[in-house]
């Protein structure tokens, strides 16, 4: 656990909540107390040994952690480079996501909270997020754009097989971005009872710090295994993909204050950054205000927030987590991005050089290596942020082209 | 003296504030609905600038704005249009009497460029602003002192769960009324009167430097004297969105509605 009081970070938003320009909490009156309220006691109990010791036996017992590093030898081969992959796809549910769907149902427990409410876009977050609520026998509510519930029936029918409501939200574009305001409206109306469940290191402060923080067991694990494989805690790459940016959060945290390690952010391209058909906030946005925290906003020059597109529904969203915003303006993160193609021809490559299918989001992460320029004294970990099988639908419509 | 100030020494109750957004239904009828609400005899009128995401809105006021942003409107449309608001009534403005405020969202001001948005609003005769997602924090870091230099009231928002120090605050901070929410609800639902009339007579018995106006939740005639029993006023925004919906007879549909608000039948 890092301590309070490193000041000059790119880990730690200041007490208002900015990480250099970008955060803040931006919220109507009518979230002030909710979120005052986790505010003054999130650390508080997030450092206490009883949560700690609950969410470590959880993340051991229930989720599967520590998830393995895997030395990727074939895929390594071939970029010439030692190649690590951090096996969060092998968490339960698979994928990241349920690291802070555990530590958030935790919170709201210790809270008094009796009701949780989430968004979700893909659905995996509110698979992770329902699971935890099963666990703990808490009612669940997901809102889930309108469109995005045609497009992920397997993961609306798990959502609802563990328990969950998921409720269409009709309004605005009917996509992730509509489902988070349906969302944050819920808890407008439900000021007493009810947790938000945020899925990413989005939203109002203190969200974006709580979420990097239960995410960054992965960068946590990722030193240890790293010193127990290779003598050094230090990879020289960490490369992650970025919608929101929750598991390159966690991939980069215990890294971000280390300048030998250089910190590789893929965002979706969608048909090609300049398409008008694309996800890459950083390239794409200016500073502006979205879901409660000023970062990097996808939006017109009137300032109305746009539809972004990607083939990967889990960075299909127009802004970008405060903590990336400043990552990507202070130059600490190098941002690139691949197109819908490449992450479809890397998610194919991967699945048959490694064994592993990886999702659609994770295939962008692995797309952008070869452009890298790694050499073989480098030590790169991927962070394999989730598993292909909700995919599966997309794959099955490509695997003709790429069977050989 | 600013003109919401002149409007509160003269009328100390039944003060009626109607919400309408700009380009909504029609991109040109955001002053021809103004001038309807003011013939109608309301006292202030709270103008929206549509915004894809406004989280305080319910979705009557959602579908209003996707529909005014469909429509064209921008902040440089709405503007242009509100160079003609403080014309003489005869030539198709307001007059130089009725209160006007912009009620937005921080986005869209800010890609238009705060200190612009403010120059812009106070030249065309605008009084006061409110914007429900910029934070106390901030406004007391750097937007209150550009609000102040152009004469602008800023009015804050409380609700039943804003502990009475915060009131105290947001108070202090605003100018020209506060903007009671008479439940911790987006716009548009339906409320218990009971509960929001408890929570007004709270509010009322504080020394509270600026009157206050109730919205959300006000819809006929009925709560607009509950909310009025304990305020200087109310503020009607959903109720009457729904009345100009696919109406384009904007003059007499507004005065019938409004005619209900204000009297007895």
């Amino acid at each position: 656990m890092q301590t309070e009081t490193i000041t000059q970070s790119f880990v730690h938003p200041d007490t208002e909540g900015y990480y250099g320009n970008f955060g803040g909490a931006y919220i109507p009156e009518m979230l002030y107390r909710n979120v005052s309220e986790l505010r003054e006691q999130y650390l508080n109990i997030i450092h206490g040994a009883d949560f700690r010791k609950e969410m470590e036996s959880l993340l051991r017992d229930y989720v599967g952690r520590p998830t393995p590093l895997f030395l990727s030898e074939r895929l390594g081969k071939e970029l010439n480079t030692q190649l690590y992959l951090k096996r969060e796809d092998l968490c339960h549910t698979g994928a990241h996501k349920i690291n802070n769907t555990v530590g958030q149902i935790l919170l709201a427990r210790r809270l008094g909270k009796t009701r949780i409410i989430a968004e979700t876009g893909a659905g995996q977050h509110g698979v992770a997020t329902a699971t935890v609520c099963a666990l703990k026998g808490m009612e669940c509510i997901v809102y889930m754009g309108e469109k995005d519930i045609q497009r992920q029936a397997p993961n609306v029918a798990r959502m609802k097989m563990l328990g969950a409501k998921v409720i269409p939200a009709m309004s605005g574009s009917r996509t992730l971005k509509d489902a988070t305001n349906e969302a944050i409206r819920d808890w407008i109306n439900h000021p007493n009872d009810t947790h938000y469940i945020i899925g990413s290191v989005v939203g109002p402060h203190p969200y974006p710090d709580m979420v990097a923080r239960f995410q960054s067991v992965i960068s946590e694990e990722i030193r240890m295994q790293l010193l127990d494989k290779t003598g050094s805690e230090l990879p020289t790459h960490v490369v992650a993909c970025v919608g929101g940016g929750s598991n390159a959060a966690g991939a980069f945290y215990h890294f971000l204050d280390e300048p030998t390690v250089k910190i590789v952010a893929v965002e979706a391209a969608g048909h090609g950054i300049h398409s008008g058909m694309s996800a890459a906030t950083t390239q794409l946005g200016k500073p502006g205000i979205l879901h409660g925290s000023m970062s990097l906003v996808m939006q017109t020059a009137d300032g109305q927030v746009t539809e972004p597109h990607s083939i990967s529904a889990g960075l299909d969203y127009p802004g970008v987590g405060p903590i990336h915003a400043n990552l990507y303006k202070s130059g600490r993160g190098q941002f690139e991005s691949a197109t819908d193609a490449e992450a479809l021809e890397w998610a194919f490559h991967v699945s048959k050089t490694e064994g592993i299918i990886p999702a659609l989001e994770t295939a962008h992460a692995f797309a952008v290596l070869p452009r890298l320029g790694l050499k073989p004294t480098d030590r790169v970990v991927v962070c394999l942020s989730g598993r292909g099988d909700k995919d599966l639908g997309t794959y099955m419509q490509e695997l003709d082209r790429f069977e050989k | 003296m600013s003109r919401i100030a002149e409007l509160f020494k003269e009328k100390k109750s039944h003060v009626l504030n109607v919400y309408c957004t700009a380009g909504y239904p029609k991109l040109d009828s955001t002053l021809p609905i103004m001038r309807a609400l003011q013939e109608s005899g309301v006292d202030l009128i709270e103008l929206g600038i549509p915004y894809s995401d406004p989280l305080a809105d319910g979705p009557v006021i959602q579908a209003s704005s996707s529909e005014a942003i469909e429509n064209g409107m921008t902040l440089e449309v709405l503007f242009d249009q509100l160079k003609e608001l403080r014309l003489p009534t005869a030539e198709g403005g307001l007059g130089n009497q009725l209160p006007v405020i912009l009620m937005g969202y921080m986005n869209p001001v800010l890609q238009f460029g705060f200190e612009r948005f403010c120059a812009k609003a106070a030249e065309v005769g605008v009084d006061g602003i409110i914007l429900p997602d910029l934070p106390a924090f901030e406004f007391k870091q750097h937007y209150g002192t550009i609000l102040q230099k152009y004469q602008l009231d800023f009015i804050f928002l409380v609700t039943p769960e804003t502990t009475p120090e915060r009131v105290l605050q947001l108070d202090s901070l605003s100018s020209g009324f506060l903007y009671a929410v008479s439940s911790s609800a987006t716009t548009g639902n339906e409320q218990n009167m009971d509960t929001v009339s408890a929570y007004l007579q709270k509010l009322a018995l504080m020394p509270l430097k600026n009157p206050v106006l109730v919205g959300f939740g006000i819809k006929d005639r009925k709560t607009f004297l509950t909310a009025c029993e304990h305020t200087a006023g109310a503020i009607i925004g959903s109720a009457y969105i729904k009345v100009l919906h696919g109406n384009i007879h904007y003059s007499s549909v507004t005065q019938h509605f409004i005619h209900s608000i204000l009297h007895a039948d």
